[in-house]
């Protein structure tokens, strides 16, 4: 059976306020990716407030430190855009970080909402990514449109853009290759993707959802701002919860950048994906 | 993020002056920066912790070096503990028995099968009789995804598509490549996590049939905090005999290079530096230490003087 090892806060409690709570606070932040810049603020507004409101037991600071992290998070809580027909969903995200996985899961939520699904395999670059999505289509039981691997991706989208056109289906979710972040020439591949997207149905793509994976550090919060410099992503979601990883680094990126981050990836079945939910996130981090 | 850190050892570096020695107050301040920088490069929180431990003794007992600042000679100091504990010198592939087997583990989406090809186009240039085969039986596509990256390389790759037991397709695999007088089979597996057991039984028992050479742990270089538990997890239930670390073309600072051999002791044989085949290098510990202190002059100016 798997457990979440969460970052064992509660093991802290009936301490007094000293230097080293604070320390062992610092030290189990950063454990839980929180990363070094987010975690110092945290600490810094621990002490600040331990002091003003003369807390001398650690039970009632980690109550503090947990609902500053739930009102960080809070504000970062975002729920998917669908309200044009049709809405377009484009996924974007590094290397194997679950964009595939994701849209099977995603287009199976959707389907059972009873919205028309249909996949656009522009990944044309991975090895039997085409293949991969296809299976996702089938288990999902929606559409897909797909290309030759090795061809230009933005044509893909239009094949399929005019397909959901001629047949008047609801949501079209595009599948894209992995790209890091810092490789300028894969990164302005999306322009043209979204541009052919925008001449088609002017205001879409509704949604550019960032895939991140929670095992990632402080790397994530570079991914997160160069996609968000390039495109206008909307939302973020955060893949393989269900490993030991806390995925702290959410809470660096919801306090800098400001992204919604609007699903959690807990499994690899077709069921594993959950809307994100700030107050379930941060219990989290503090059960055992 | 790479120049902000630069900058900041330059400061702390001006921040210790040129006293000629290094005192325990300017050392702690110098240590605490360090300590920070090693943080930001995701470097485990614990795996730090024993690093500065180590340093402080060094640091203290060290003698000055003629024409070099203290705060230079401590950069030194953990530069060179660094490469140390990232393994010194570049580490070999260890391939004694023939047929020899290399077996690929790690969580999801770190590279493997993409790492397995690399690897078999890697030992094929060296004249190398190479079989691959997928004992991935559940990831969609993930046969086809090997096969594909076979053709390309012109490496056979051995599948059974419609068997569902990891073990048994390894199994058959050994049988041919030593049926077919091939050098070496490459076995490529899964994605599991750490703490799946029956995933990790499986791995062990495709492990105890094909007795391979080398059991490489593949790992994002992108891996936070996680990674020593992960790791660890994969070195107690599997074991492994070398670590891969992939992606190391994204703009990470790869501290997670130190917390997995911090944690396992193994040697950490090859990089992944790219999404293409020809992407893979020997990994080299004195670079990726630079990378993650984010720097690289101040080594070579004392190493000048
Ligand atoms: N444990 C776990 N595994 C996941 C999750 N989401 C995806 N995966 C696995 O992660 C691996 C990579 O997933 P993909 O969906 O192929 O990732 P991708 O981002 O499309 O990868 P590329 O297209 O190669 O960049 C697969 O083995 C998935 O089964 C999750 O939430 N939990
Ligand atoms: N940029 C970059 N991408 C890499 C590197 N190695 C692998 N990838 C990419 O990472 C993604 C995942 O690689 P895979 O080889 O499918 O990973 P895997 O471990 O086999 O994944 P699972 O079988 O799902 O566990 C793919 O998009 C690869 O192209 C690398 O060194 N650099
Ligand atoms: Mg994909
Ligand atoms: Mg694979």
């Amino acid at each position: 059976k798997k457990t979440r090892d969460a970052l064992g806060l509660s093991q802290l409690s009936g301490r007094n306020v000293d230097e080293s709570l604070f320390e062992e606070l610092e030290e189990r932040l950063i454990l839980a990716d929180v990363g070094v810049k987010t975690t110092l603020e945290l600490i810094d507004y621990l002490k600040k407030e331990a002091k003003r409101r003369k807390i001398k037991k650690s039970d009632e600071l980690l109550e503090l430190l947990k609902e500053k992290i739930k009102e960080m998070l809070r504000t970062c809580k975002g729920e998917l855009n669908l309200n044009e027909k049709p809405s377009v969903i484009l996924v974007l995200g590094v290397n194997g970080v679950g964009k595939t996985t994701t849209i099977g899961k995603l287009a199976k939520q959707l389907k059972d909402k009873e919205y028309s699904v249909v996949l656009a395999a522009a990944d044309t670059f991975r090895a039997a990514a085409i293949e991969q999505l296809e299976v996702w289509a089938e288990r999902a039981g929606v559409r897909i449109v797909k290309g030759q691997e090795g061809t230009d991706p933005a044509a893909v989208v239009y094949d399929a853009i005019q397909s959901i056109k001629a047949k008047g289906e609801d949501v079209l979710i595009v599948d894209t290759a992995g790209r890091l972040h810092n490789k300028e020439r894969l990164m302005r591949e999306i322009h043209k993707i979204k541009k052919v997207i925008g001449r088609e149905f002017p205001g879409q793509p509704a949604e550019i959802l960032l895939v991140l994976d929670a095992n990632t550090g402080q790397n994530a919060i570079s991914q997160a701002k160069a996609f968000k410099e390039i495109t206008d992503v909307t939302g973020i979601a955060l893949t393989k919860l269900d490993g030991t990883a806390k995925g702290g680094i959410v809470i660096a990126i919801c306090n800098d950048l400001k992204v919604p981050i609007k699903f959690v990836g807990i499994g690899e079945k077709i069921e594993d994906l959950r809307k994100f939910d700030p107050e379930e996130f941060t219990e989290a981090l503090f059960s055992e | 993020m790479f120049d902000a850190l630069a900058e900041r050892i330059q400061s702390t570096l001006e921040k210790f002056g040129r006293k000629g020695r290094i005192d325990k107050e300017t050392l702690e301040k110098g240590l605490r920066e360090i300590k920070l920088a090693l943080l930001e490069a995701d470097v485990n929180y614990k795996v730090v912790s024993n690093f500065i431990s180590d340093i402080r003794e060094k640091a203290l007992g060290a003698e000055v070096v003629k024409g070099v600042n203290p705060a230079q000679q401590l950069v030194k100091i953990v530069h060179d503990e660094l490469v140390e504990a990232l393994g010194g010198e570049e580490a070999k592939l260890n391939l004694k028995n023939k047929p020899a087997v290399i077996l690929l583990i790690g969580l999801q989406g770190s590279g493997k099968t993409t790492t397995a090809a690399k690897l078999a186009n890697f030992l094929k240039k060296q004249g190398k009789k190479v079989l691959l085969t997928s004992a991935d039986v559940y990831r969609p596509a993930a046969m086809l995804q090997l096969k594909k990256l076979g053709e390309k390389i012109g490496v056979p790759v051995f599948l059974e598509e419609n068997e569902k037991d990891a073990v048994k397709i390894s199994k058959d695999a050994l049988k041919k490549t030593r049926d077919e007088n091939y050098d070496v089979l490459i076995i490529d597996t899964a994605g599991r996590l750490h703490i799946d057991e029956e995933l990790l039984e499986e791995a062990r028992r495709i492990r105890e049939e094909t007795n391979p050479d080398e059991v490489l742990f593949v790992i994002d270089a992108m891996t936070g905090q996680e990674a020593v538990n992960i790791a660890k997890a994969f070195n107690d239930a599997v074991g492994m005999t070398g670590i891969i670390l992939t992606k190391m073309d994204s703009d990470s600072r790869g501290g997670v290079a130190l917390s997995v051999k911090g944690v396992t002791g193994k040697p950490i044989k090859f990089a992944g530096t790219g999404e293409k085949i020809e992407d893979f290098e020997q990994f080299y510990p004195d670079r990726v230490a630079s990378r993650i202190l984010g720097m690289g002059d101040v080594v070579s100016l004392v190493e000048k003087a």
